[in-house]
């Protein structure tokens, strides 16, 4: 066992164990000999042999191997096919490491180079059960506590889905159970426990008595730590909503009760608020804007609403990725809301339809405004209509603007696609 | 309008928004009721028999479907207008469904409002520009395949243009002036959808609905 230490201390300082990693996909077993090869930057033939020559004597190089496969932790990011390699797999190879260890021991017994019975069959008790315990508590990453599913540490071996806290506890039962009994049978092996035969037992009795009153004791603590997560996510989330609404609608309101005296800025308030928690609500992610005329759309509505005030309603029908072309049909349909914000805003809301066929996309803007005739238009508005209409020429498109007998003006443009 | 005021039922369980929208209503309509949840609705519903039943989509135990769903069997003659903060298309699309007459939104204007509690009274359906939006969106697209029913799975082109005007702002009168017909066709012409977005077997719609939410459209 000293000289296991030994050769794991020289192989791996301890200062370098963390960032020693196993690769199990390149490795012959467990990965040991390749990632520390690989630390070290040899090929993994050396440490292999190296082991090998350990193992020789007295089985150091098979029990150093072992450990490092138990302490080392598998290298983070192989492929999920690896990560979720199921249980048996690795029941069969710590099967195969274990008799592997038996047949070598038996070995070296048969050769004679063996200390004693008492000692060794004990010591290999003892250093699996101890080895079962330490993987529980003291894991790679330091992780005592349960893993916190299902971004947990991952933990030496292949294995990587944390154990469940109730799990754990009976692996690590079963583990103490193995170095305790390892201990009696040492000591009774050599005959320490003939003074203290009574004492023994007492113990013995003792230690089951407490096991039977402890264990739904940890069995309930397992359950509550279950529960206590739980209940800390629900209060995460209600942290989250809270933050939102406090950061969102509570500000608003506060901001619309001191505005009280200008209903228009009051009603601003409101629809921007409206749109922001419906977003929210519907969990809209806002780059949409960016990607899809509609979403592009209803944007640019927002923003005009924003600093223009009034209600405009954005109704979509079908929609398009934002191509050159539907780059121009946003860039003129922006422009017309944005008149209809200016001159008619006040009287009344302004509907914005826009529908997109696999033909054509058309959009229509329309407001309640006095209306005004196209031919008329003085020659600073004639810049914002070229704006419009030039825009939608440009790309083989058409601009009609129509005044209504009783008011409200509508600004339609369309654009086939597939046209150019 | 010769017709008497008509007798209404306010569902919602916000009281602040009933009294608002009973104020509101008052000069127009004739508020014979109010309730706060299903059960009161349906007893309510029972009890008064009202012309035109103002029910809010989402309310506990089931909300204004459940209400449709139990009330409206019995009494063909009380109709129901949806009347709701959400414009998602999957509350409007279930409400028509189930048996509502229209949808509007809770921002619409008090003698809107009580527009389309007439309208709706008379037998006629009430679209706001997003539904008549989300009926577009719903029919678009290749017809069903064999098997369906084409008269209904389809919207005619009249209707599509209707619709499309409702889409854009105009209100029923301007509709019928811009195409050249009657109100009274307009009028038609949308019960004619209202139909078919009930009956209509087309088994995108609710579907359509639900993904809509989901999926943003490409």
């Amino acid at each position: 066992m000293i000289g296991a230490m030994a050769v794991l201390a020289d192989a791996a300082p301890a200062e370098d164990m963390r960032r020693i990693r196993r690769d199990p996909e390149a490795g012959m077993i467990a990965g040991v000999c390749a990632g520390i090869a690989g630390r070290a930057g040899i090929d993994p033939i050396i440490i292999r042999l190296a082991f090998v020559a350990a193992a020789l004597f007295s089985g150091a190089g098979l029990i150093a191997y072992a450990l490092a496969w138990i302490f080392i932790p598998a290298r983070q990011g192989g492929t999920v096919a690896a990560r979720l390699r199921p249980a048996r797999g690795n029941i069969e190879a710590v099967l195969g490491i274990g008799l592997l260890v038996l047949s070598a021991a038996l070995l070296l017994r048969a050769a004679g180079w063996w200390v004693s019975d008492a000692v060794v069959w004990p010591a290999i008790a003892a250093a699996i059960g101890g080895a079962l315990v330490w993987r529980q508590f003291v894991g790679p990453a330091g992780a005592a506590a349960p893993a916190e599913a299902p971004r947990g540490p991952v933990q030496a071996e292949t294995r990587v889905e944390p154990l469940p806290g109730a799990r754990r506890l009976s692996v690590a039962g079963v583990g103490v159970a193995l170095v305790l009994g390892a201990a009696l049978v040492f000591l009774w092996a050599n005959g320490a426990l003939d003074a203290a035969g009574d004492a023994v037992l007492a113990t013995v009795v003792v230690v089951v008595a407490l096991g039977l009153i402890l264990a739904p004791v940890w069995w309930r603590l397992g359950r509550n730590l279950a529960a206590e997560r739980a209940e800390r996510i629900r209060s995460q989330e209600r942290a989250e909503l809270g933050a939102h609404l406090h950061d969102s609608v509570l500000q608003t309101l506060a901001l619309m009760q001191r505005r009280a005296d200008d209903p228009r800025e009051v009603a601003a308030l409101a629809r921007r608020q409206e749109r922001e928690l419906r977003a929210w609500l519907l969990d809209r992610p806002p780059a949409r804007a960016g990607e899809s005329l509609a979403g592009a759309l209803e944007a640019a509505a927002a923003k005009v609403e924003e600093s223009h005030g009034g209600g405009i309603e954005v109704v979509t029908v079908g929609d398009c990725a934002l191509d050159d072309r539907a780059e121009a049909v946003l860039a003129a349909a922006r422009e017309a809301i944005l008149n209809a914000a200016k001159f008619a805003g006040d009287a009344g809301p302004i509907d914005v339809f826009a529908e997109v066929t696999p033909q054509r996309i058309e959009v229509f803007v329309r407001d309640r405004g006095p209306g005004f005739d196209p031919g008329s238009l003085p020659d600073d508005r004639q810049g914002v209509r070229e704006s419009i209409v030039g825009r939608m020429e440009r790309q083989g498109g058409r601009t009609e603007i129509r005044t209504g007998a009783d008011g409200g003006t509508e600004v339609e443009l369309s654009l086939e696609r597939g046209a150019s | 309008m010769s017709a008497p005021t008509p007798r209404v039922v306010i569902v919602d369980d916000h009281g602040l928004f009933r009294s608002g929208v009973r104020s509101e209503l008052a000069r127009h309509v004739d508020v014979v009721g109010e309730a706060a949840n299903v059960e009161e609705a349906v007893a309510c519903i029972d009890d008064l028999r009202p012309d035109v039943v103002l029910i809010d989509v989402h309310m506990p135990d089931g909300g204004g479907l459940e209400v449709i769903r139990r009330a409206a069997h019995e009494q063909d003659s009380v109709r129901f207008l949806a009347l709701s903060v959400s414009d998602a298309a999957e509350d409007v699309i279930a409400m028509i469904r189930a048996g509502a007459r229209g949808y509007v939104t809770k921002t619409i204007s008090g003698p809107d409002l009580a527009e389309a509690v007439e309208r709706v009274r008379d037998g006629d359906a009430v679209f706001s520009p997003r539904l008549a939006g989300f009926v577009l969106d719903a029919f678009a697209g290749e017809p069903p395949p064999e098997g369906a029913d084409v008269e209904l799975d389809q919207l005619t082109a009249r209707e599509r243009e209707v619709l499309q005007h409702i889409a854009r702002g105009y209100m029923y009168k301007e509709v019928a002036q811009r195409l050249g017909i009657s109100a009274k066709t307009v009028e038609a012409h949308v019960s004619a959808v209202l139909r078919k977005l009930q009956l209509s077997s087309r088994h995108e719609l609710s579907r359509w609905a639900m993904e809509r939410r989901l999926v943003d459209p490409e």
